[in-house]
């Protein structure tokens, strides 16, 4: 069994109240912080090398670092809730099951930086979280853990729950920002960084779910010894969203030390493939990241196998690498049709696009009818070419990683893929019957 | 794309009377205070949530005009708002909007044959509202329960692991009105925001 750290206590009952909670050692990290320096804080998660658990992946110390502390202006932390990149569900499953783990996270966290308002931003559709985040943040307040005057500190906080209303890109730091501000989620223009101009202008530190409750077990055992955890650059343990053709769809926390084989395979994690077809491809981050065929997911290039890490994952660069991103894992198995996949995800993508960007608001649409008609049996061999011309023009030419995100799948599912889209393209017979995509015991 | 879509029904004319009832708006004012003095359009998302919820189930432009006067803005500043984003309907729906997710996981794992199925089920197509008035059905993107694929979302709560079977018993349980208002009943507006 794998070392749980944030998940340890999830399974004992009443855990989402206050009292159960505190009975299993709630909120003794937050005593512990307290009795630090904000600065010693931040340097305990600088220690413990944790990256964001957002996708990004950026060492959470050193973004904490970044914030204007000179700034006569209020500071802000902002909880990321607004989980929205397909196949990730996590958050969602730590805030339900242990809604008082993320609320301690954030005060020790609005400690570190200085905070005195914090906002949880939490995705329109998960209002039943709402309920359950405001009852936690009640129980502490009511228990002195929050609100005024934390524990005689002369320290004060308070949180307040946010909703967002169905978009995507609410989910990148400068959109959530805008939105917070009651606007459209148009992402800024970076520079300035939300640690220097953020929500009202004012220095503001935007982190995920998952990375502010970490922050409690870092303080509770120390960033020396939580930087043990795991392996290189990838310390720790990380949430993974599970699904797709799996026996065992689900969140698992995991050690970064395993390998993809033993999370896909056994039994404590995905429990193998669902009715034992083999498996064709992953999309091991979250759909943002590019897809892998079965043999590079489980092998890296040079034939190491491939560990649930962010540089193992990254081994080989987009050539025959991926990335960690948000954990999101699907699996798909033989008879899934990559074409129709790449489509649904464009789809994805252009609905999404707060169309701010030329090559994003238009390329992605552009992408999304090309591989319409390539799925339908009516796309023409140069298609190809096309997509990933266009892909290549959406890359690094956008105001915010939207665009990248969107060109990222198509690109990889080219890359290693081709031979399904030529298939479509000298098929159109049998693609046309194919329904919604399943494309059984195909053979090129 | 999130385009403007205000123009389809601005012409709608609108005689109902839109009012919070005091309750509400005494939580439309305890959801301004929790951001700072002047920075009052900040609960303007909340604010459409619940509008949308008391004020008859869409945001028409005079129920859009309503909120901006509640929090002093400008009507413009609220239809952008409200085009952005996909839970505001500026168009009216049915009692039961059906959120049927359609991206990649629940597709891969039949979401799209639930959504074919219920088509064919209420006799309307994807965006379209049936005849009575109950029910919408609409296509959303990842609704974040990919673990529990297919997943639809019913009003404010999650109906997973569809099958066509779950499907049709959860619409006899809607027509027969069994669950009908349970989330108002329990003071909607105050459990969720
Ligand atoms: C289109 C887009 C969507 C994103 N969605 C999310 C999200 O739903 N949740 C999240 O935590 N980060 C999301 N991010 C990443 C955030 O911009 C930001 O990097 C993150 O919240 C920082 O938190 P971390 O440092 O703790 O990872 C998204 C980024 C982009 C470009
Ligand atoms: S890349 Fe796309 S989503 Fe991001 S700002 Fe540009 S248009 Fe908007
Ligand atoms: S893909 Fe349907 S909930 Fe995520």
């Amino acid at each position: 069994m794998g070392r749980k750290i944030l998940l340890e206590n999830i399974d004992k009952e009443g855990i989402e109240r206050f009292d159960v909670y505190r009975k299993h050692g709630g909120y003794t990290a937050l005593e512990k912080a307290l009795k630090l320096t904000p600065d010693e804080v931040t340097e305990e998660v600088k220690k413990s090398g944790m990256r964001g658990r957002g996708g990004a992946g950026f060492p959470t110390g050193m973004k904490w670092s970044f914030l204007d502390k000179k700034s006569n202006n209020p500071r802000y932390l902002i909880c990321n809730a607004d989980e929205s990149e397909p196949g990730t569900f996590k958050d969602r499953y730590l805030i339900e099951k242990l809604p008082h783990l993320l609320v301690e996270g954030l005060i020790i966290s609005s400690y570190a930086l200085g905070v005195n308002t914090c906002y949880i931003y939490v995705r329109g559709e998960f209002k039943y979280l709402i309920g359950i985040l405001n009852k936690a943040i009640c129980e502490a307040n009511a228990n002195k853990f929050l609100g005024k005057n934390i524990l005689n500190t002369g320290y004060s906080l308070d949180i307040h729950v946010h909703s967002g209303a169905g978009a995507y890109i609410c989910g990148e730091e400068t959109a959530q920002i805008e939105s917070l501000e009651g606007k459209r989620g148009n992402p800024r223009i970076k520079p300035p960084f939300p640690a220097l101009k953020g929500l009202y202008d004012c220095p503001t530190v935007v982190n995920n779910v998952e990375t502010l409750a970490a922050v409690v077990p870092i303080i509770s055992m120390g960033g020396e010894e939580y930087a043990k955890i795991g392996t290189g650059r990838s310390t720790g343990t990380k949430l993974i969203s599970a699904s797709g053709h799996i026996n065992r769809p689900g969140v698992y926390e995991i050690e970064m030390n395993i390998s993809v084989e033993e999370f896909l395979m056994s039994d404590e994690y995905c429990g193998g493939m669902k009715n034992g077809k083999p498996l064709k491809a992953v999309i091991a981050g979250g759909s943002s990241v590019p897809i892998l065929p079965a043999h590079l997911i489980l092998k890296t290039a040079n034939g190491e196998n491939r560990m649930m890490t962010y540089e193992s994952l990254a081994d080989g660069g987009f050539a025959t690498g991926t990335m960690l991103g948000s954990g999101g894992f699907i699996a798909y198995d033989e008879d899934s049709c990559i074409v129709r996949n790449t489509w649904n995800l464009t789809r994805f993508y252009h609905h999404e696009s707060c169309g701010q960007c030329s090559p994003c608001r238009e390329g992605t649409g552009w992408m999304e009818r090309v591989l319409h008609r390539l799925e339908n049996g009516e796309g023409r061999m140069h298609d190809i070419d096309l997509l990933t011309n266009i892909s290549k023009n959406i890359e690094g030419n956008t105001i915010c990683p939207l665009g990248d995100a969107a060109a990222w799948p198509v690109a990889s599912a080219i890359r290693h893929f081709r031979d399904e889209f030529e298939f479509h393209v000298k098929n159109p017979g049998i693609v046309k019957n194919i329904k919604h995509g399943s494309l059984k015991k195909y053979t090129v | 794309m999130h385009g403007f879509k205000i123009h389809h029904v601005l012409h709608k004319k609108d005689n109902t009377k839109v009012e919070f009832s005091p309750e509400i708006l005494s939580k439309v004012q305890q959801i301004i205070k929790r951001y700072p003095e002047g920075r009052h359009k900040s609960a303007l998302l909340p604010i459409l949530h619940i509008a949308q919820e008391e004020l008859g189930g869409w945001l028409s432009p005079a129920v859009m005009d309503y909120v901006a006067s509640l929090l002093s803005i400008q009507p413009i500043e609220v239809y952008e708002v409200a085009t952005f984003y996909t839970q505001f309907y500026t168009q009216p729906v049915g009692k039961y909007v059906l959120e049927i997710c359609q991206t990649a996981t629940c597709a891969a794992c039949g979401g799209e044959d639930i959504m074919e199925h219920l088509e064919n089920k209420l006799g309307i197509k994807a965006g379209e509202t049936t005849t009575d008035g109950l029910f919408t059905l609409k296509g959303v993107e990842c609704l974040g329960g990919c673990g529990y694929a297919p997943v639809m979302q019913v009003n404010t709560e999650f109906h997973e692991h569809l099958t066509t079977e779950k499907v049709d018993a959860l619409l006899e349980e809607l027509k027969n009105n069994k669950n009908a208002d349970k989330a108002k009943e329990s003071k909607w507006a105050e459990k969720f925001f």
